[in-house]
């Protein structure tokens, strides 16, 4: 293979997470073909083997591609433009992503692994339904109120975190881990109550949340995009801000950087670290608004899925950048809707979009890998992540 | 008076706790309760679940009973800590008191089948001891080990599906320890060589797991059930003499060559890590891996070998979810019992002996909720299943007492650098 070289610094930026993706995609076909009947049924005959191995592969990776962002099979002779609906689904669940993503990214520049993103994102998705279906306000300021509940929920519940760790030392990934649950199943609990029951229900299902509150649609009625997408947007021009621009963020990344220092500089470390969590937590709680008031509109026991985990991954993948965060995000976004697709068109599960984001993260995590296999001698890679123990 | 030394603060505040909770349990479960029900305790001698015999009581009496028991052994353990004596037994009767004192508020006019409860919470169990011992195998020796969840999901999965395929239980036993060291081998070379984040690296392990068993079930489990996600499962085998004995022989003895093999698992880990070499070496690269290393230990090397058989005693636990358990494979079927193997593990403090008093108590907790489910009671079954996460943040937060991880755990070791 010839040596890839790279000049501008911007671009080189771009280049480990991109083969890690393309390296995750390939490992993801061999999956895709190595388990598929037709493909397994030819595995005596070699040309036959690999033609059907690149069929099914082509399929599975064609549907993705038709799911996320063009499907010339949905254009109308009215309407061509719905041929590009797909990428309309891939920005809606993208928005939710990029907030968890975003909240996972600033714990992280901080010093702090928040696991505990999933937990936030139910607790906003909590606050944010309930007013969303419980109060009558008028159109805007019932979305106000909503997001603000939500925000409030989730710096509360990521805030404790913070301030356990401070004040008693309890490492935040066990923290998380451990309230990641008590909040599924207070979430859980709550569905069990009258207030949270649909009338007429008697499944865990909330009533749907209110016209009033809901995201206003940009596109029409033929659309999902919401205005969600640019709430997750602003929201990661505000974490650039506050960690490049402010005195804070600066703050928060000298304790991320060297904590005992920052101590000595006269940072109050207990401080940043409760407020990072608010912040994060607010950030994943936000996250829960976007998604209820934007696109599933009643609380369910699954109404988190997996959006705080798939964080995670959003924000290694982004190199815990607010820019990277937001590529990420819409990248991930679009494997999740297109493998919506790909699962109802082709043989292929959803669940290949769990394997590429593990492989791609864990790629990320060791460059070495990518190094070796694409013999990249010269590039450069950053550990900042580095590795730190519970008692770190 | 003598000033107390941090350990000793540590336990007369634990004391201090046991002693407040059980006089608010002979309170609130036994005084303010309403009287006129009966609560029913029953003993079965086996499977079948035949009564040998019941035990019928005012459930308020039984609350008072037991809750001035569990203060008299409060009181009692007290009084040996002051006279520096050791009173575990004591605040075992105490803690049991106040469980009891709950119980017999819990079932009021209800059924209970004890030895049932008992049996149910060992079986809960035996995941969460095999995933919390990978856990003591891994971190005594210095290794993260978040990928307990993805070790014994790969275990489950793999032994449900071979033992399906080869219609043999013996083969699926055989695979699964296999299984759960391929994983704990990934996370062994990505931690150990390429020096990697440990706690990012066994998150995305998980990931890694979840999503290739997820997708290898919906692609070929369910289509060809028949070939593939149909395995035989193991017989339970009777201990001859043992399982006679009342109530606790069923419950021990009686059981699949797993659960013998997780006693087998128990004891050798807790007495190799403190009695033979590898145990003080593993503990000593675990806390000071420089110190270790210039004796001549090979710090890296042993850490790997650890990581591996973690991943293989995970992985024999996960067998016990298909091969032990139903047979067949269901997607994410371990649900979270690597996270809360996890939970024992810091729980018991990085201990083999505090992990799996922790697992049987998570287990028993586990099992508690689901039998007061049927039966109906007050709590709401989601506080009930919140006790294990929840007192794992009190464990870690100090409040009964500071827990503290082995000092490297987590570092990785580089010759020639200091820690």
């Amino acid at each position: 293979m010839r040596k890839l070289s790279i000049k501008r610094p911007s671009l080189r930026a771009l280049t480990l997470p991109g083969l890690a993706f393309l390296l995750a995609m390939f490992f993801g076909a061999l999956l895709i073909a190595f388990s598929d009947s037709k493909v397994l049924k030819n595995i005596g005959h070699p040309i036959a083997f690999i033609k059907a191995a690149g069929v099914a592969v082509w399929q599975s990776y064609l549907a993705l591609f038709q799911g996320s962002i063009y499907n010339p099979n949905l254009a109308t002779p009215h309407d061509s433009l719905l041929s590009w609906g797909p990428i309309s689904e891939t920005l809606v669940t993208a928005a939710p992503l990029m907030l968890a993503g975003l909240s996972v990214a600033l714990a992280f520049r901080a010093g702090l692994f928040n696991i505990g993103a999933q937990g936030q994102f139910i607790f906003g998705s909590i606050a944010a339904s309930y007013v969303g279906f419980h109060f009558h306000l008028p159109i805007g300021l019932h979305i106000i109120v909503a997001v603000v509940a939500a925000i409030l929920a989730g710096s509360i519940w990521g805030g404790l975190v913070g301030l356990l760790k401070a004040r008693t030392g309890a490492h935040e990934v066990i923290v998380t881990i451990m309230l990641n649950y008590v909040a599924l199943y207070f979430l859980m609990y709550l569905l069990s109550t009258t207030p949270f029951l649909r009338p007429g229900r008697r499944d865990p299902i909330s009533p749907d949340v209110l016209q009033s509150a809901r995201m206003p649609l940009l596109l029409g009625s033929n659309y999902r995009i919401n205005l969600g997408i640019f709430v997750a947007l602003a929201a990661a021009v505000f974490v650039w801000w506050l960690l490049s621009r402010s005195t804070w963020g600066f703050r928060f990344r000298a304790v991320g950087a060297n904590s005992a220092a920052a101590k000595t500089a006269g940072i109050s470390v207990p401080f940043v670290m409760t407020a990072v969590m608010a912040i994060s937590g607010a950030l994943a709680g936000l996250g829960g608004a976007v998604h209820v008031l934007g696109s599933d509109f009643s609380l369910t026991s699954g109404t988190a899925g997996n959006f705080g985990f798939d964080a995670i991954t959003v924000a290694l993948l982004g190199r815990a950048k607010p820019m990277g965060v937001v590529f990420a995000s819409i990248l991930f976004g679009a494997l999740r809707a297109g493998g919506g697709t790909m699962q109802a068109n082709t043989d292929t599960p959803i669940d290949i979009v769990l394997v590429i984001q593990a492989l791609v993260v864990l790629f990320i995590a060791a460059p070495s890998v990518v190094k070796w296999v694409f013999r990249l001698k010269n590039l450069k890679t950053t550990g900042e992540l580095a590795a730190k123990g519970w008692n770190g | 008076m003598k000033a107390l030394s941090a350990a000793d603060l540590r336990r007369r505040r634990s004391l201090i706790v046991l002693a407040t909770l059980s006089i608010l349990s002979t309170i609130v479960f036994g005084l303010l309760q309403k009287s006129g029900q009966d609560v029913t305790y029953g003993f079965v001698f086996d499977k079948e679940w035949v009564l040998i015999s019941q035990w019928v009581i005012g459930s308020k009496t039984a609350s008072l009973l037991f809750g001035v028991i569990s203060v008299a052994a409060s009181a009692l353990s007290y009084f040996q800590f002051k006279a520096g004596k050791t009173s575990k037994i004591a605040s075992a009767v105490g803690s049991a008191g106040i469980l009891m004192s709950f119980i017999s508020w819990a079932a009021a006019g209800k059924f209970i089948p004890i030895t049932g409860l008992l049996q149910g919470a060992l079986l809960l169990s035996v995941p969460l001891i095999f995933g919390s011992m990978a856990g003591v195998l891994s971190e005594r020796s210095g290794v993260v080990n978040i990928a307990i969840e993805g070790q014994l999901l790969a275990g489950a999965f793999v032994s449900g599906v071979v033992a399906s395929l080869t219609h043999s239980t013996f083969l699926g036993l055989i695979v699964a320890p296999l299984a759960g060291c391929l994983i704990s081998t990934l996370l062994a070379v990505f931690a150990i060589n390429f020096a990697i984040d440990q706690i990012i690296l066994g998150f995305v392990l998980n990931v890694l797991v979840y999503g290739i068993t997820d997708f290898l079930y919906k692609k070929l489990l369910i289509p060809y059930q028949g070939t593939w996600n149909s395995g035989p499962t193991l017989a339970s085998i009777k201990i001859p003499l043992l399982w006679k004995i009342p109530v606790v022989g069923p419950i021990l003895f009686d059981q699949t060559i797993i659960v013998y093999l997780m006693y087998a698992v128990v004891f050798f880990v807790n007495y190799s890590l403190f009695k033979t070499k590898w145990g003080l070496r593993t503990r000593a690269v675990g806390e000071h891996p420089t110190a270790a290393d210039s004796v001549g230990i090979k710090v890296n090397r042993l850490r790997f070998m650890n990581v591996m058989i973690a991943g293989s005693v995970a992985g024999l636990g996960g067998a016990y979810f298909t091969v032990g358990g139903v047979g067949s494979f269901s997607k994410e079927m371990t649900a979270g019992k690597g996270f809360i193997a996890l939970a024992a593990l810091i729980f018991g403090r990085w201990t083999p002996w505090g992990a799996v008093s922790a697992a049987l108590l998570f287990g028993f907790a586990g099992n508690l909720q689901s039998v007061l489910g049927i039966i109906g009671t007050p709590i709401p079954s989601e506080f009930m299943l919140m006790v294990p996460y929840l007192a794992t943040v009190i464990a870690v937060t100090g409040f009964v007492g500071r827990v503290r991880a082995p000092a490297a755990d987590g570092t990785p070791y580089k010759r020639g650098e200091s820690h």
